[in-house]
């Protein structure tokens, strides 16, 4: 493997750093170099977030390029399409199938988009776009917090791994009372996934 | 063994592991996690101090009285910190001293995108500078032994990308892992007035010593590993050094590089040598032409962004900035362009950092912008009041300007009414000394210092008003009230901010008291507090007016043009909403809360 890049994107607050933290982590597990970069502070407040993972033989920047992402992560639809640019071609867009207004729209003097028009623009790169009921899935469960570990599950069916090592790391990072509850999730994630 | 450490999480290790039992900082994005990390660890002293200047000085007078010691802050802060930076920098120190500097460029957090390397030429210091995790752990020691060996305080220069990237981290385990025993004796306090006395006959005898000492260091920075070339194609010889180096190294691997760990000062023979071995020198460098103009002095003919020619002066690297400078440069094929797939998007509503949903500032903002008044703002969550549909901050300079701002505004004769606005922490940090100049100096101006009880924006830090210490010892409360009122201010309020009312009376008394005035507005932080039972509209009662989606809460949604609904997962039930209703159509849900 030379490298895979994930850009996982989504709303201060949404969980994207755990998700990212356990992505991370399961690269290492995995025997790759890992890095992963992300914004604190002001961003956290509701606003836009992303957090880039890099796996690879030997990464350098902790930063991933417009054009060259192999697995877009998402856990807001609208967000998807601000990173639109970023997957490759042929590259993978897994979306969290939740909707957060902006607070232009919940004033009503912005619209938010419909599916189609968000969703659109990715066919001129790639058809791998998944959109999946995460958040169902995590509410069926009883906790909305786990919806990131339910799209980790997805991610790791799509990206054709074994789910051993990435539940091996969901054990380390969270805490033991809800170890059980994320593993469910991430099982329904892969099963989210034909 | 091997761990993903970001890189600040790796300059506490790497502080712990080196000896550092002496640390201070005021908590400030990128930094900030620094401490916290570091305040974990057993037998060490770390501490929050309410400003850099005060964490600087702590740190140079544990390093006086022999230990080693360290001060971290975010570049702004070393403008707050300077005046010591200077002082210690003519004194040094005979223990070890390294100073943190984290640098914003891209200004994800900040005011500006100051270059900090400009700090070690100007104040004579050594500047040591890594380019992940494994170097940030590594640096801090080689920066406290540079700090012994040359008795100097040593600058450790981080950047937003270092600092908040995970990157793997090789540290020793067992017995490596300790860090050394402490002193089985106090340290003696070295008498030596010629040295700490910086009165000027003493400080012009100090300052050819640091001179001399420069020039020292730069021959060490000849030598040292820090610097080190990795040789390549020789037709381009990058010269390079933290973030940079790795974008650098992504997008031109088989480059020759110049890779300095030592930002400053420069190893004039080694570049003059590297320069000589390649065809081209191309200097990478984020933000200031720093390196660029010292190595275009050395009489090195280079490539960077002096002229603007490659690199941009202003905005962040990142892998594909160097690859478009290196592709203008021919030392690279042009990108090849994919097509911009955005184009075919609709307009996408922007998502800015927002107030949270229950935060205690709103209510205060919704009382400031009906009565119309001008706000001088500062530094902190609060700041945030500045985005539609609020839009209420007038202004945001730095650290305890607005209090300063208001008082010359009011004594040039400004038309309007107007306020300051200062957060808790913020007050501690440098809104004391300017409530002090409006006590002294007559203002009838209206300060309001908004206390939610804790640092918010850069994470919930403890602060000297919260009574618990960085290492959640419990410690005296320092209440801003009692300290207003010290002052001799007579005009002091305590108020609830969800109670508009009550905060719209003691805005306007504060307003018009006609003599120095402080309303403290007090309720803690939305965040660090259980949510109370939501609030629901009754559709037969709202029109669709939208005077509740002034507040600008993110739990408020317009469905329709005649209704707004509450989103039941955000909703704090803080009531401001509720409040600002003209039709009493908003109430708790009983159906829910029953």
């Amino acid at each position: 493997m030379n490298k895979i890049d994930f850009l996982v994107v989504g709303v201060g607050g949404q969980g994207t750093i755990l998700a990212s933290d356990v992505l991370a982590l399961t690269g290492l597990a995995l025997g790759h170099d890992v890095k992963k970069s992300e914004v604190h502070g002001m961003s956290q407040r509701g606003g836009s977030v992303e957090s880039h993972v890099r796996w690879g033989d030997k990464v350098h920047s902790p930063l991933a390029e417009v054009g060259t992402v192999d697995y877009v992560i998402s856990f807001e639809v609208l967000e998807t399409a601000r990173w639109a640019n970023y997957v490759r071609p042929d590259g993978t867009v897994v979306i969290n199938d939740q909707r957060i207004h902006p607070l232009a729209v919940s004033v009503g003097e912005a619209e938010y988009p419909s599916d189609d028009a968000l969703l659109e623009a990715f066919h001129a790169r790639t058809d791998k776009v998944h959109l999946l009921p995460c958040l169902a899935v995590a509410q069926e469960l009883g906790n909305p917090r786990v919806t990131n570990i339910v799209l980790l599950g997805a991610l790791s069916k799509l990206m054709d791994t074994e789910p051993d090592p990435w539940l091996q790391v969901i054990e380390e990072r969270v805490p033991e009372r809800f170890v059980k509850l994320n593993k469910q999730a991430f099982a329904r994630g892969r099963d989210l996934v034909q | 063994m091997k761990q993903l450490l970001s890189g600040n999480a790796a300059v506490a290790l790497g502080a712990y592991h080196g000896g550092i039992r002496v640390a201070a900082a005021y908590p400030g994005t990128p930094s900030t996690e620094i401490l916290e990390h570091y305040a974990a660890y057993p037998g060490i002293y770390a501490e929050w101090s309410p400003n850099e200047k005060v964490a600087l000085d702590v740190a140079i007078g544990a390093a006086y009285a022999g230990a080693n010691a360290m001060a971290v802050m975010k570049h702004v802060g070393l403008n707050v910190a300077a005046d010591p930076l200077f002082y210690c920098s003519y004194t040094g120190v005979p223990g070890s001293l390294v100073i943190v500097t984290a640098d914003d460029p891209g200004m994800h957090s900040s005011q500006n995108e100051q270059d900090n390397r400009n700090y070690a030429k100007f104040a004579r210091l050594p500047m040591l500078e890594p380019s992940d995790s494994q170097e940030a752990y590594d640096f801090v020691q080689q920066a406290m032994e540079l700090s012994h060996q040359f008795e100097t305080p040593v600058l450790l220069r981080l950047t937003t990308r270092v600092c908040h990237s995970y990157t793997v981290v090789d540290e020793p385990t067992g017995e490596e892992a300790l860090p050394p025993p402490p002193p089985a004796e106090p340290h003696p306090w070295p008498r030596d007035m010629r040295r700490y006395v910086m009165v000027p006959g003493n400080a012009r005898r100090r300052h050819p010593i640091i001179e001399q000492r420069l020039r020292d260091l730069a021959a060490w920075a000849e030598t040292t590993a820090l610097n080190r070339v990795e040789p390549g194609d020789k037709a381009v010889g990058i010269i390079t050094g933290g973030i940079a180096y790795q974008y650098a190294k992504e997008v031109l691997p088989g480059a020759s590089f110049l890779k300095l760990g030592m930002s400053y000062p420069l190893p004039r023979c080694k570049i003059q040598e590297f320069a000589a071995s390649v065809d081209q020198v191309v200097v990478v460098e984020d933000l200031d032409p720093f390196w660029e103009e010292q190595v275009r002095l050395m009489g090195v003919d280079c490539l960077g962004k002096l002229d603007g020619e490659l690199f941009p002066l202003c905005g962040e690297f990142s892998p594909a900035v160097v690859r478009a400078g290196l592709a203008r440069a021919g030392f690279l094929p042009p990108p090849v362009e994919l097509p911009d797939v955005t184009g075919a998007l609709p307009p996408l509503p922007p998502r800015p950092p927002v107030l949270c949903p229950g935060c205690p500032h709103r209510g205060v903002f919704h009382v400031l912008k009906k009565l119309k008044l001008v706000v001088f703002g500062d530094i902190g969550c609060y700041t945030l009041g500045v985005t539609p549909p609020l839009s209420i901050i007038d202004t945001c300079g730095c650290m305890g300007a607005g209090i300063g701002q208001l008082h010359g505004a009011q004594e040039a004769g400004l038309a309007e009414r107007a306020v300051a606005v200062i957060g808790d922490s913020t007050f501690f940090h440098t809104g004391v000394p300017a409530l002090v100049n409006t006590a002294y100096n007559k203002g009838a101006d209206l300060v309001i210092i908004m206390d939610n009880r804790i640092t918010a924006m850069t994470g919930h830090q403890e602060h000297p008003g919260t009574g618990y210490t960085l290492q959640r010892e419990e410690t005296v409360a320092i209440d801003p009230a009692n300290i207003a009122r010290a002052m001799g201010i007579q005009h002091v309020t305590v108020v609830n901010p969800h109670d508009i009312e009550a905060t719209e009376a003691a805005i306007r008394a504060g307003l018009d008291a006609g003599e120095p005035a402080v309303v403290i507005t007090q309720a803690p932080c939305a965040l660090r507090i259980p949510p109370q039972p939501a609030l629901v509209i009754d559709p037969e009662r709202c029109n669709g007016c939208g005077l509740c989606l002034r507040i600008g809460c993110p739990a408020l949604y317009r469905v329709s043009d005649d209704e707004v609904r509450i989103n039941p997962l955000l909703c704090t039930g803080c009531t401001v909403c509720q409040q600002v209703c003209a039709r009493q159509a908003i109430k708790l849900d009983e159906e829910r809360n029953t």
